[in-house]
């Protein structure tokens, strides 16, 4: 079978869902059902000490139903990501960590040093790293050679939709890069998925997509079959692009047409 | 004694727990992870652990995000 391997646990799934922005919890696990991933994003945040009582996230998206994968978001320095990790990692769920090192408030775009930085010091803590960054092959490159599980590139930045801004560069990835490739931010709508996944990345991460959708249930089914619809049209090759028409249907032999110039038959005639 | 709870200060019996003072807070200690001083403390040590004047709690839990 055709499935997402990361540090050699597979998931059928090629899309990783995550959990922010929804209005309520209940559409927010309907969606995350009908868009069929077996890995959901949390993110780690203080307890509201005046509102102590708000319920775990993970009374909805219960671990025994999905794989957690704990980010790192809204850390500025590898030091605060190493510092959430870890609290993630405490929490006995999962060594599994989406790091997340931002350098940038109004575009959040990744600080690829600290980044790496944070890389190699959660990889060497035993974690299970799949860092977000943007989508340079040199950073991704370091990124693997740092011991990172899968490297992240976005599509466009976090929260955008604005799609697959640079398939050459997605695909200049995926060509030098051994460990799987999952392109985290910016999908949104299907047929941006079906795009992504077109360029033979190994899976696609996405939040706002579904939960900014006017109905984020259908549209989280939309994403899974789009994802699925992409892997199925890379793997099948498509065919050449062609700047001139080449028919689809018989051009001789048509109603009152010859089959081609020359070759007359007459009935009864001996030929 | 004065301590800090995720920065907010707090007043705390002196010699109390880091159990302690999550139950006086209401927390529920299984939806959470402590660190004190910096410090992931886990499971008995939340019970052991002495607070002591001017302690930091940090205590988070997992919450929606991307």
């Amino acid at each position: 079978m055709d499935h997402l391997v990361v540090a050699g646990r597979e998931f059928e799934s090629r899309l990783i869902v995550g959990t922010g922005k929804y209005t309520d919890e209940a559409t927010m696990l309907a969606a995350i059902q009908a868009s069929g991933a077996e890995m959901v994003t949390v993110a780690v945040q203080r307890v509201d000490i005046a509102r102590p009582a708000r319920d775990s996230i993970l009374r909805t998206i219960r671990p025994e139903e999905f794989m957690i994968l704990p980010n790192t978001a809204g850390c500025y320095t590898s030091d605060d990501a190493v510092r959430t990790a870890r609290l993630a990692r405490a929490s006995g769920l999962s060594d599994w960590v989406k790091l997340e090192v931002i350098g940038d408030r109004e575009t959040l775009l990744p600080d690829t040093g600290q980044l790496l930085e944070a890389t190699r010091t959660l990889v060497a803590e035993g974690f299970t790293v799949l860092p977000y960054t943007n989508d340079d092959l040199i950073t991704a490159l370091r990124l693997e050679e740092a011991g990172a599980a899968a490297v992240m590139p976005l599509a466009s930045p976090i929260g955008s939709g604005l799609g697959l801004l640079n398939p050459v560069n997605i695909r200049i990835l995926k060509d030098r890069l051994d460990v799987p490739v999952i392109v985290d931010a910016g999908v949104g709508t299907a047929s941006d998925a079906c795009l992504t996944m077109e360029q033979g990345v190994d899976g696609i991460l996405m939040n706002t997509a579904l939960a900014e959708a006017s109905d984020p249930v259908r549209m989280a089914r939309a994403m899974g079959l789009a994802v699925r619809a992409g892997r199925d049209a890379y793997l099948a090759g498509r065919m050449p692009r062609r700047e001139r028409a080449v028919p689809s249907s018989p051009e001789s032999g048509l109603p009152g047409k010859a089959f081609g110039a020359g070759t007359v038959v007459a009935a009864g005639a001996d030929r | 004694m004065n301590i800090k709870v995720n920065g907010e200060p707090v007043e705390a019996e002196p010699g109390a727990s880091a159990a302690a003072v999550l139950g006086a807070l209401g927390i529920d200690r299984r939806a959470v992870v402590v660190e004190l001083n910096g410090q992931i403390i886990r499971g008995p040590d939340i019970d052991q652990s002495g607070i002591a004047p001017g302690d930091r709690l940090e205590i988070v839990h997992f919450v929606g995000g991307g």
